[in-house]
């Protein structure tokens, strides 16, 4: 599986070759619609996207502040041009409706799950576990398309920095990702990970090289100092 | 002096009417554009951006969006719309330009934005618009021409769907003489017939998405500009193509 580099009107693929998701089908040739990397998996060719705006979807988990409250609910910023509401009724538990702010209030941080999407905006829900306020820890923001390349292939990239922090990682699919550890040192620590990541994220077999990363820069390292010792 | 051998070999191409004879100010041959350079991503804060220098022309340009269009009135339901601004910046220009739209710049924002949209695929991003902001940094003519490509190479950096890349160079008749990439100098040439300006844009597929005709010109002579045209055209298409691929040649590329 070899992947390479594509732009808009670029031709991707000869004869028989099915299109798919960023590409058309131009007479006999394959072509590339938007710039990203091309990958062939047997027939099908398609263009992953490496930039541009978060785009949400439904069953996305994001992170956003909350930006506005109105008597049933609350406005929750998860991208630059995107407020989703949460309305009272997705919150799992009794809220005294004068009194929202016992679940959150103004400039708190949320994670939550986008419910619906249609013409009149976006709804979330903080119903399944995991979700609701933000109470501490600390957020970190990357450019969405990287989000896939930090939660790597079946969850193997965020599983390896929260074995090596410590931490409890929440990737929001928006870019924003909230870590949180028992310490500010491990949470610097996974912080610097990800940033590691996001500037590595077109090399092949990252996993490893992020798994070197850290036998050099890591906390094991520090800790068979410490044995040393 | 320099003016009197200056012409004398401008007539000397028109008595014989000998292409290889015609001699441009800056010694290019009349197929030979100025040197080229193109960057993406040079604005960190844009969803995508590039710059473009042809000569002495620098032109930058960001793409923000897809974004809610506002004001409300000017969503379209149905799909989304371009939005561009080009803007010369008042040090661009020897003489300073009052920093605020002319009419020329309004104008050429409407032409960048014709000769983009036919390339985008917005239907996606019903109410959403692309603002696309042109800066030309210094001017050496072959403005717009400088715009469209940087905006072209922002859009495709900025994930915008589209079906091809568009390119963008001036064609114009020097007297009696068709020669690509005019600059300044030549755009101010004024014996024999004058000078004659055409900016052509087209696709990589070549498919023509802007033209225009600034003088005189017989039909024939424009069929002959418009083919040279296309063909650096296609040279300036893998310069774009190049500029973009090298964004994350060396893997270690910043946040987008």
């Amino acid at each position: 599986m070899t992947r390479k580099i594509v732009i808009p009107g670029e031709i991707i693929g000869k004869g028989d070759f099915l299109p798919g998701e960023g590409t058309q089908k131009k007479g006999d040739e394959v072509v590339a619609m938007r710039f990203g990397l091309a990958e062939e998996s047997g027939k099908l060719i398609k263009v992953i996207p490496i930039s541009g705006v978060y785009e949400p979807r439904r069953g996305n988990v994001v992170i956003g502040e909350v930006t506005n409250m109105i008597s049933n609910g609350w406005f929750i910023k998860i991208g630059p041009d995107d407020v989703g509401f949460l309305p009272l009724t997705e919150v799992p538990r009794f809220v005294n409706k004068d009194n929202l702010d016992e679940v959150m209030s103004l400039g708190d941080m949320a994670v939550a799950d986008i419910s619906i999407i249609n013409r009149r905006g976006i709804d979330l829900s903080i119903r399944s576990r995991g979700l609701g306020k933000i109470e501490d820890g600390m957020i970190v923001e990357v450019n969405p398309y990287k989000v896939p390349r930090i939660i790597g292939r079946e969850g193997s990239m965020i599983k390896l920095i929260k074995d090596e922090t410590g931490c409890n990682i929440t990737v929001g699919q928006n870019g924003l990702i909230w870590i949180k550890g028992n310490s500010v040192d491990d949470e610097l620590l996974a912080k610097k990970a990800i940033l590691e990541i996001t500037r590595k994220s077109m090399i092949d077999g990252l996993t490893e090289k992020i798994e070197n990363w850290f036998k050099a820069n890591g906390k094991s390292k520090t800790k068979k100092v410490d044995e040393k010792k | 002096m320099t003016k009197d051998t200056h012409k004398s070999k401008i007539s000397g191409a028109t008595e014989s009417k000998d292409s290889v004879g015609f001699k441009r100010p800056d010694g290019r041959k009349i197929d030979e554009m100025r040197e080229i350079s193109a960057k993406v991503g040079v604005i960190p804060n844009a969803d995508g951006s590039a710059m473009f220098q042809s000569g002495k022309t620098i032109a930058i340009a960001a793409v923000y969006g897809p974004k809610t269009m506002h004001p409300q009135h000017k969503q379209d339901n149905s799909t989304g719309l371009l939005r561009c601004t080009y803007n010369m910046i008042s040090f661009s220009v020897t003489d300073r330009i009052r920093p605020r739209p002319s009419k020329r710049s309004q104008e050429i924002s409407k032409i960048s934005e014709w000769a983009l949209s036919p390339v985008l695929m917005l239907e996606k991003y019903p109410n959403k618009v692309v603002d696309v902001e042109i800066s030309i940094l210094q001017a050496d003519a072959g403005t717009r021409c400088a715009g469209i490509n940087a905006a072209a190479m922002a859009l495709a950096h900025a994930g915008i769907p589209m079906k091809d890349m568009v390119s963008s160079v001036s064609v114009g008749k020097l007297d009696k003489q068709i020669v690509v990439d005019l600059s300044k100098e030549e755009e101010d040439f004024e014996e024999g017939e004058g000078a004659t300006d055409i900016p052509v844009s087209c696709t990589h597929s070549g498919d023509i998405t802007h033209l225009q005709l600034d003088g005189k010109i017989s039909a024939e002579e424009l069929k002959e500009a418009i083919s040279l045209g296309k063909k650096a055209c296609g040279d300036i298409y893998e310069i774009q193509k190049q500029a973009l691929k090298d964004t994350y040649k060396d893997l270690q590329g910043e946040k987008k």
